[in-house]
């Protein structure tokens, strides 16, 4: 099997120990990088991702990772929404409260001698706010979980692991993980069968 | 090294190349990208699209779109310096062409939204080769659709007031109103679709990222991918938000062609006043979009060499697609009639009398021909996988679509109660080249998208190819068609 690889930017720091630092473990495919991953979680290591181009099934067990808070932000900003649109259309079609500054005023306005607010009329647009507001619950609630936008990351200075987003898996473990040791992590990700390793650090 | 010559061995031990996937065997599912493909050839094929030299045929295409987007702007300058009154529109056909094309351009995008969502939720794994630039398509129709009501409003500068801004005047929005749905209903709409699209294509453009050679398009195509690195916590993220999502966007999908179809059925004008006309319009929307997406999607296919990525077996789902939605929308066709006669309301019958015989039956007939007759043709498998009859039956179905639209406002508008009111409209030079400069501005922009997006969704479509698949683990039983016969194993407890 291959030597680990020692990549560092020696321009970016000069001396001193490594401000961050990772073993990169390239695995040949969704089964090596799967059988591996279950095994990086029951030897403990805590600070580690796997990384691939597409998402891999199971893997979300394999790693052990806890099921995302994200349904319950999306369930928040959608009743916020639903919320804000019965608000809306409530105050700024049936109500006139003398006091409010003129350009809060509603504007109650009646036509055919139907009820300024009811439900059934107001219903296309409360439902229309309601998705809206779920929907960047969604988006920005992933963005802000996934800690993105982040545009650098050190682990783009691998040129290996550029093949992340295309057909590479690999398993990283952080330096900063408890259990890590640059010798005997290595040794272990080759245990595990990754056809290559690499050890990063700026 | 070792890991490129073990990956391309293990994959050469599958020869066999497959050409025709369209076999409706039950006991065996189909493969869905043909030929000897991998993740690195998937890769390979979409980001060369976008790194590759220009051709000079998307040139020539381009400067076609960019005129006839200029005819637009020409009629647009036009109109808004001279007034509305360059349209042919007037009492008593108020709306034609402008609402005619609204609703029109909205409906084509249902397609990419019933693909992107309705389908995902359905687990049809087949829309990941489509998903994509049915998504764009989408987007860019639901533009080419904003821009009539903006303009028709007659003061496009003050379009602001549809929406609810506090304002000196203390003047809001009717909220009971039709119109004012739509334009929640369209503008969240868009949003939506915009941002389904968006987060879809953040892994892909990590990919154009990681490929670009040129500094630019690194620095692009990184900002827009915002960093992301295939982070498997990400992607267990990404894929809930996804879902989540494309839970959403289905309702609203449902919801915006309903509505737009309360501006007609919440009017007492005989030939609008129906309750068919939420489903019936959602159903005409697919089928229509579902025409514009295999206008697009055979000629791409062709040209962008996608055949092994797009297949028969897309097509011909598409064109199953098709004619169920197209069968929905001849039977509200029939029904129509059947509810004005069984409802015993002269003006009613009148309405649909008029509509068949009137001054206008000849866009009846093309409507009638294009939308239920043309597609039957897809009952047989021989159509189904011919190009030329897709083509054929995709082109109708636009043609058709468009005139069933002007049938419904046009015809019901022009005569409707009092003889002594009514009248005929005849579209002008501005009312057809801005209907031609719509698919200038659409067709612009979904060029700039071939050349310069990820067409396909590689990430998407790597997931359903069998490599993607672990042949153990926990979730081994989720995935089907691999044949061997390997007992699920539970998952273990952690």
């Amino acid at each position: 099997m291959s030597e680990t690889h020692y990549v560092s930017a020696a321009h970016a720091k000069p001396a001193g120990p490594p401000s961050w630092s990772a073993l990169i473990g390239e695995f040949a495919d969704v089964d090596a990088v799967m059988a591996a991953a279950e095994k990086v979680r029951d030897a403990g290591y805590e600070k580690w991702d796997v990384h691939s181009p597409l998402p891999i099934h199971g893997m979300d067990r394999a790693m052990g990772i806890r099921p995302t808070i994200l349904p319950w932000i999306v369930l928040t900003t959608g009743l916020a929404g639903l919320a804000g649109g019965l608000l809306l259309v409530w105050w700024t079609n049936a109500v006139a409260m003398p006091g409010v500054p003129t350009v809060f005023q509603g504007y109650p306005y009646f036509i055919s001698g139907k009820p300024l607010f009811s439900l059934p009329a107001n219903i296309p647009i409360i439902f229309e706010t309601t998705v809206l507001c779920a929907a960047f619950g969604a988006v920005f609630g992933m963005l802000v979980l996934n800690k993105l936008p982040m545009l650098y990351h050190p682990l783009f200075r691998s040129q290996r692991f550029r093949r992340a987003t295309s057909d590479g898996f690999f398993v990283v473990i952080a330096g900063d993980d408890p259990r890590f040791d640059a010798r005997q992590t290595a040794e272990f990700l080759r245990s595990l069968g990754a056809v290559g390793v690499e050890h990063l650090e700026t | 090294m070792t890991s490129m010559t073990e990956k391309s061995a293990g994959l050469s031990a599958r020869v066999h190349v497959k050409v025709d996937n369209t076999s409706d065997d039950p006991r065996q599912r189909e493969e869905l990208i043909l030929g000897d493909n991998n993740f690195s050839t998937i890769t390979d094929r979409v980001t060369d699209l976008a790194f590759r030299r220009t051709p000079l045929a998307w040139y020539v295409a381009f400067a076609i779109s960019l005129s006839l987007l200029g005819l637009l702007g020409v009629c647009v300058i036009y109109l808004l310096t001279t007034g509305v009154g360059v349209w042919g529109n007037n009492v008593p056909v108020a709306w034609a062409f402008d609402i005619v094309n609204f609703v029109f351009w909205v409906g084509i995008g249902h397609a990419g939204t019933l693909i992107s969502a309705i389908l995902f939720l359905f687990r049809q794994n087949w829309r990941t080769s489509i998903n994509r630039f049915a998504e764009a398509m989408t987007i860019f129709a639901v533009m080419c659709a904003g821009l009539f009501p903006a303009l028709h409003v007659g003061r496009p500068w003050l379009a602001y007031w549809l929406f609810p801004i506090p304002n000196q005047m203390a003047m809001w929005p009717q909220a009971r109103s039709p119109l004012l749905w739509d334009v929640f209903a369209v503008s969240t709409y868009a949003t939506v679709s915009m941002l389904f699209w968006y987060v879809g294509m953040i892994p892909d453009l990590a990919t154009l990222r990681d490929r670009a050679k040129g500094r630019v398009a690194q620095v692009v195509y990184g900002l827009f991918a915002l960093g992301w690195n295939g982070s498997s916590r990400c992607w267990h993220r990404f894929e809930r938000a996804y879902l989540l999502l494309a839970a959403l966007a289905t309702p609203l999908v449902l919801s915006v062609h309903s509505v737009v179809s309360f501006d007609f059925a919440v009017a007492q004008l005989p030939g609008w006043h129906t309750t068919v006309f939420p489903p019936y319009f959602v159903a005409g929307a697919v089928f229509g979009g579902f025409a514009m997406v295999l206008t697009l999607a055979v000629p791409a296919r062709q040209w962008f060499g996608l055949k092994e990525i797009i297949t028969m077996r897309h097509l011909e789902n598409m064109c199953k697609i098709m004619l169920g939605t197209g069968l929905i929308v001849a039977y509200a066709y029939g029904i129509e009639f059947f509810t004005a006669w069984y409802s015993g309301e002269h003006y009613e019958q009148f309405a649909f009398l008029n509509r068949a015989t009137g001054p206008y039956a000849w866009a009846y007939g093309v409507m009638v021909f294009c939308n239920v007759c043309a597609p039957q043709l897809l009952w047989f498998k021989k159509c189904r996988t011919n190009i030329w009859v897709i083509l054929f039956c995709a082109m109708c179905v636009n043609v058709g679509m468009w005139f069933e639209r002007f049938v419904i406002i046009v015809t019901s508008l022009h005569r409707d109660f009092v003889p002594g009111s009514w009248g005929m409209y005849m579209p002008t030079w501005v009312d057809l080249g801005m209907l031609a400069g719509s698919f200038g501005l659409f067709f612009t922009l979904f060029l700039l998208f071939c050349r310069f997006l990820p067409m396909v969704a590689m990430a998407e479509v790597k997931t359903v190819m069998p490599a993607a698949h672990a042949t153990h683990g926990p979730d081994r039983y989720d995935y089907q068609p691999d044949p061997d016969p390997v007992p699920p194993t539970l998952p273990k407890s952690h």
